[in-house]
């Protein structure tokens, strides 16, 4: 501390200090807190809060789980469905990311010349300039029943009748992993960056095979920005609103919606204060599994 | 097993840059042969088109005899060592030894085995559990050899291994890399831009300049008979006397140079020929720093000249002296620390002396250094 202060001045490193706990206590954890607070009290109008009823309770917990009590199901199987297939599809969707990524990242690591690599970075990040909803809507536009991929398959004589991307959820998949390519990209594209490229010649001047000198040279090396990049795109892909909105089936519930039912439609802040913290712990539970699968430390992901 | 390796009219071209250019030579099996050249020459290309990671835009690469052209650096028997030996810093000292072995499907108790082997060649019998980075720079380099020997290689290319270690432990490795090539007995391919290292170790060297070979020979012929002014000052140290021929006997060649005359041999072509010289043509005559010495009774020898001196220099075993004949000529030479130099005071005029046998008279070239 006394070195931060030493070395970038007294005015400068009150400033960061004052910004960074600005940002840390008010605009992350008292909200973290009072959400955490609000998911164990009653969805009380606001007159009778503060007052007798106003008590620590699981049941927002419980309905998750049990679902209401006018119900006949034992279990809140809506919920607990559309949960478990938001986290299994966003696992999905990150592998898929990662699959998709981590030949573009090596490419632009150490195959392309630096003019070639400094182009596709560019071409990489225009697209993301359009906000995220039009480029859902893009997309809707590209898989719709009339879209532009069915009209070529059909013109083509390829397929007799329109296949429909949207209820396969195709779309869904498409534009979820479309929508946080960059933060897969970026991690990789740093982790690979840094590796020698001697370490690549002498695997290979060895006798080592490509897939092999991935396996391992590459991947070990990168390990860091993959966690990372993972990480980053499993979050935010569970907790994408606005794709899922635009281009999943209508039969297909992102638990986001529900959460953002809970807040908005049905006024029941506490319920959904419950359900974002159920989505929260399990995003950290995926960092910490995540850390633990690559053996990276939380340092090195952040890096 | 150990092979050949031949070049056959090797270019490399990078755009419209030759950074090799038309080179021909022969390294025998089990030989230890040095690519020697300054830094930029094109060294490291030329390995790489021995080795197989880029292909020459013309010519032929041979080993054992046949063609290179279109094999990988994987199938080739060859391996290389880098620069900056490129050892795998995620694995242990074992896994990197026994990494060729792996690839190709070797069980682990087998790989264990053979990298005990290795670590016991390298006198690091114990060691395979470490990580890389706990080894010292001297104990890097050898599991990089052994690295590189794991596959069994029929031809060990090497990159300028030692220059990132400090004099003394460069020292050690010399001798100890050629120990090791004894015991293997394969081929070694080795380039420096250090002569030192280049003729303490080889069979052979080769000096390269700007992409082309100048002169190809075993150590001692290419320091005593430099076939071009480069050469003549890129190894070793030398006295560059430019001048004029004024008269030519058999190999013995009279040359004026900043008023002496001087009497020296005709440098060589190649190895069975020397240069032709007639009256009046331009010439450099090179006589090394060692080969001159003070004039007095014991030592008079057939040409003698003046010259001033300008400084000693104290180098540890040796002293050099620095002197001028004239404002455009300076003569260095050098004695070993033991020799009285108490009457070379500054700026005083010396008689020095050396042997036409020791001088050689080359055409007008480019030096090394100027
Ligand atoms: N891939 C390349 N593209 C363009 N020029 C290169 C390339 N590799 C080497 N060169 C040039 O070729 C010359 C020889 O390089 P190199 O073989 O590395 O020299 P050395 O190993 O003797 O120091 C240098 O001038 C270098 O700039
Ligand atoms: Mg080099």
């Amino acid at each position: 501390m006394n070195y931060f202060f030493n070395k970038n001045g007294p005015l400068i490193s009150t400033y960061f200090v004052i910004a960074i706990v600005f940002w840390l206590v008010f605009l992350i954890i008292i909200p973290q807190l009072y959400m955490l607070d609000l998911s164990f009290r009653p969805n009380l109008p606001p007159l009778l809060r503060g007052g007798p009823d106003d008590v620590h309770t699981l049941t927002h917990y419980k309905y998750f789980i049990f679902g209401s009590e006018t119900s006949d199901d034992p279990y809140n199987y809506v919920d607990i469905g559309v949960f478990f297939n938001t986290i299994s599809t966003a696992i999905f969707v990150t592998i898929i990311n990662l699959c998709f990524c981590y030949p573009i990242a090596f490419y632009m690591a150490k195959v392309a010349s630096p003019n070639t690599s400094r182009l596709l970075i560019v071409s990489l990040i225009i697209p993301f300039w359009i906000n995220e909803l039009l480029r859902s809507f893009a997309l809707r536009i590209l898989f719709a029943g009339e879209g532009v991929i069915n009209n070529i398959l059909l013109g083509t004589g390829l397929i007799d009748s329109g296949i429909n991307f949207i209820a396969m959820d195709v779309a869904l998949y498409t534009g979820l992993t479309y929508a946080y390519i960059l933060l897969m990209i970026f991690p990789l594209y740093n982790a690979i960056e840094s590796l020698d490229k001697n370490q690549l010649e002498a695997a290979k001047d060895l006798g080592s095979s490509t897939i092999r000198t991935h396996w391992r040279i590459v991947i070990p090396h990168a390990k860091a920005g993959i966690a990372s990049g993972c990480t980053m795109v499993f979050m935010l892909t569970a907790g994408a609103l606005a794709t899922p909105v635009v281009l999943s089936s209508p039969n297909t519930y992102w638990f986001t919606q529900l959460i953002y039912q809970w807040f908005n439609m049905n006024d029941n802040w506490s319920r959904g204060s419950a359900y974002s913290i159920l989505l929260l712990t399990v995003s950290v539970v995926f960092v910490l599994l995540m850390m633990r699968i690559f053996k990276v430390k939380i340092g090195e992901i952040i890096r | 097993m150990s092979a050949d390796v031949e070049l056959q009219n090797v270019s490399v071209t990078f755009g419209s840059f030759y950074a090799a250019k038309n080179v021909s030579v022969k390294i025998k099996e089990g030989e230890f042969f040095s690519f020697l050249g300054p830094s930029g020459c094109g060294k490291t290309t030329l390995l790489r088109a021995i080795s197989g990671f880029l292909d020459p835009s013309e010519g032929k690469v041979l080993i054992g005899g046949q063609d290179m052209a279109g094999i990988g650096p994987n199938k080739r028997p060859t391996s290389l060592i880098f620069q900056n030996l490129a050892l795998f810093p995620l694995m242990s000292v074992a896994d990197n030894i026994a990494f060729s072995l792996e690839v190709r499907g070797v069980g682990k108790a087998e790989r264990r085995k053979r990298a005990d082997e290795l670590l016991e060649l390298i006198a690091l019998t114990g060691q395979g559990d470490k990580k890389v980075h706990e080894l010292s720079g001297g104990q890097r380099q050898r599991v990089a050899i052994a690295r590189a020997l794991a596959i069994e290689p029929e031809v060990l290319l090497l990159d300028e291994p030692l220059s990132a270690l400090d004099l003394k432990l460069r020292q050690k490795m010399r001798t100890e890399l050629r120990a090791i090539q004894k015991r293997v007995g394969i081929t070694f391919i080795y380039i420096t831009h250090d002569q030192g290292e280049a003729l303490t170790m080889s069979d052979r060297v080769a000096v390269m300049n700007e992409g082309e070979l100048e002169q190809v020979g075993l150590c001692d012929d290419v320091y005593d008979f430099p076939h071009t002014p480069f050469v003549a000052t890129f190894v070793g140290e030398n006295n560059p006397f430019y001048g004029k021929v004024i008269s030519v006997e058999g190999d013995m060649v009279k040359v004026e140079s900043h008023g002496n005359i001087f009497s020296a041999k005709a440098g060589k072509i190649e190895d069975k020929h020397i240069h032709k010289f007639s009256n009046g043509d331009d010439v450099i005559m090179f006589i090394r720093p060692e080969s001159i010495f003070i004039k007095n009774e014991n030592n008079k020898l057939d040409n003698n000249f003046i010259a001033k001196v300008n400084t000693i220099e104290f180098e540890g075993n040796l002293k050099n002296i620095y002197l001028s004949i004239n404002s455009n000529m300076n003569v260095r030479f050098s004695v070993p620390n033991a020799v009285d130099t108490s009457e070379l005071s500054n700026g005083k005029d010396v008689e020095l002396t050396f042997s036409s046998q020791k001088a050689i008279v080359l055409p007008r070239g480019s030096l090394a250094v100027d």
